[in-house]
């Protein structure tokens, strides 16, 4: 099964190159979903310690809002990305020193609360931040080139893809090795794991850090994809948004984070295309349907055929 | 004999208006296996939960190898040598019990890099071994969640003897299981913990348990200890016959 993800993700990967040199509309699309699935193993890790955050998608605003006030001093895209994360995965920290203390429906609400409180400067500080207008960002450049924006597009999409595999692998990694096993068992039996003489609650952080982490690359991909930021990025349905993903692609792999944004990123465009008032109708419906009927989500899905096959 | 492992001095604990522990005097020897017996709410759980790290006393003392350990958090008093196990097994039931135990291994080593994986050679084979010696080889690669009740039970007790400690409590090992089980359940877990010489403290309710197996018992009643020595003369005594055993074999 390891060798089918490891052969699944690559073809997904081939795909997605193609797909964007085929239909140029799409590299935008396929850049926002590599972004977001980044943002989602993050979720997907907090999953498997059984915990939902309901305000992730502040990471992804901070980030993106640190490039953007950045963006103007220092028009470079590596730097950006990487200051966008730093912001994020701090204040993961801070964030995470206290919540981490909470679980299930605390855990969850006090993500929430603190998202909106975040999400209210953004909003309501308009003298700095612009309030709901947001903040432009400008063209920067990328590794010193002066780039087109057609060029600047392909060289951000690559830089989404190359994170999205890199983050996928690590994240496989983690999840076998003792710390990301110990996090799976905070979901089944916390006591035992103090008894063991582990201090859950660092597990549970330093997953929490790696989150805000992978959130504050996401964000800084869509600053520099959509280079538009506005306090929406940090609303709480931006934040409900990628719990739908997770559940959608399934956590029982590293792949169905992926599969979920693009299915949404697409899902979101068609319906949107098709019914322009009623697209979230049609996502709600793709939803209660993954949860009725294949609560694996995409990947579980993927899984079950693959065994119906193997078995004799 | 040898000097004490642990030492309780004067521990005192009330629940509301419950006193579950009333000023427990109590050595545990070096290499000795401490029966506990008593009714149902005498405060042996609530011994085990105070030494453990679990609950910590109102009033009195507990040293470990001469050190005070009363009032640290259960994972300090794991590091210096202390595990337990549990009435109602505690097992990481999403996880195979191979796993379970190469979760301690990890743990007693510390390691905790994230890119290495869990099921590595090393505490592979030892989670391996470890379980060969309690006899459940043929369970490693099920889920926790698929045993038995004895099986959970060796399980669970693998586990804390995987942390490779020094002294173990184990609340009921045996409560829960099949009667016929019971013995050969006691039988690998006497063997395991002498061959590890661990010493060993355990809640029981069975007194041919209790009989066969401990070097002394202590009898608990109301958050004292009403009686303590060799268990074919605490268990003899007409008193403790008739307030704990003839309470227990009632139950």
């Amino acid at each position: 099964m390891r060798r089918f993800e490891t052969l699944l993700g690559l073809a997904a990967a081939v795909l997605m190159v193609v797909a964007a040199i085929l239909a140029p509309w799409l590299k935008f699309v396929l850049t926002i979903a590599l972004a977001k699935g980044i943002a989602v193993i993050g979720i997907m890790l907090l999953l498997r310690a059984g915990q939902v955050s309901f305000g992730h998608a502040v990471f992804i605003g901070l980030s993106a809002y640190a490039v953007a006030f950045l963006a103007p001093a220092v028009p470079e895209a590596l730097v950006l990305l990487i200051a966008g994360t730093a912001v994020a995965t701090v204040s993961g920290l801070l964030i995470g020193l206290f919540v981490s203390r909470y679980r299930e429906i605390f855990f969850g609400m006090l993500n929430l609360a603190l998202s909106m409180v975040i999400y209210s400067v953004l909003e309501k500080f308009y003298s700095i931040t612009k309030g709901t207008d947001g903040i432009r960002v400008e063209l920067p450049r990328f590794a010193g080139m002066a780039l087109e924006r057609a060029d600047f597009e392909w060289a951000i999409f690559a830089l989404a893809l190359v994170l999205a595999i890199g983050f996928a692998l690590f994240a496989r990694l983690y999840l076998a090795s003792p710390m990301g096993q110990a996090l799976s068992a905070i979901k089944t039996r916390e006591t035992r794991l103090e008894f063991m003489g582990v201090p859950a609650r660092q597990v549970l952080l330093s997953a929490y850090v790696l989150s805000a982490l992978m959130g504050g690359v996401a964000g800084a991909l869509i600053a520099m994809t959509t280079r538009h930021v506005t306090p929406l990025l940090a609303y709480w349905t931006a934040s409900g948004e990628l719990v739908f993903i997770a559940i959608l692609g399934g956590a029982g792999s590293v792949l169905g984070p992926f599969l979920g944004a693009v299915t949404f990123e697409l899902v979101r465009i068609y319906a949107g295309a098709a019914v322009a008032d009623a697209w979230q109708m049609i996502l709600g419906g793709v939803l209660l349907a993954v949860i009725l009927f294949a609560p694996g989500g995409l990947w579980g899905m993927i899984q079950g055929a693959l065994r119906r096959r193997a078995a004799p | 004999m040898s000097e004490p492992l642990l030492s309780a001095r004067g521990l005192r604990l009330a629940f509301g208006g419950v006193r579950a522990a009333d000023g427990i005097d109590l050595d545990v020897l070096r290499g000795e296996f401490l029966a506990i017996i008593g009714p149902n709410g005498a405060g042996k759980t609530t011994f085990i939960n105070m030494t453990t790290g679990y609950l910590r006393p109102q009033a009195g003392t507990i040293t470990y190898e001469g050190q005070p350990i009363t009032g640290l958090q259960p994972r300090a008093i794991v590091r210096r040598g202390v595990a337990r196990s549990f009435q109602l097994p505690q097992l990481f039931t999403e996880h195979t019990v191979e796993e379970n135990v190469a979760l301690a291994l990890a743990a007693r080593d510390g390691v905790w890099s994230p890119l290495a994986p869990l099921l590595r050679p090393r505490w592979r084979d030892e989670a391996r071994e470890t379980l060969e010696r309690f006899g459940l080889t043929a369970l490693a690669d099920a889920r926790a969640d698929a045993l038995n009740e004895g099986a959970r039970k060796l399980a669970d007790i693998a586990m804390a003897v995987a942390l490779k400690p020094r002294l173990l409590l184990m609340d009921e090992p045996t409560s829960g299981v099949a009667a016929s089980e019971k013995m050969g359940i006691v039988e690998t877990l006497v063997r395991v913990l002498r061959e590890a010489k661990v010493t060993a403290v355990f809640v029981e309710h069975d007194m041919d348990v209790v009989e066969r197996f401990a070097d002394r018992v202590a009898v608990w009643s109301q958050g004292r200890i009403a009686a303590l020595g060799p268990p074919a003369e605490v268990l003899a005594d007409p008193v403790v016959q008739r307030e704990v055993i003839g309470i227990e074999r009632h139950a």
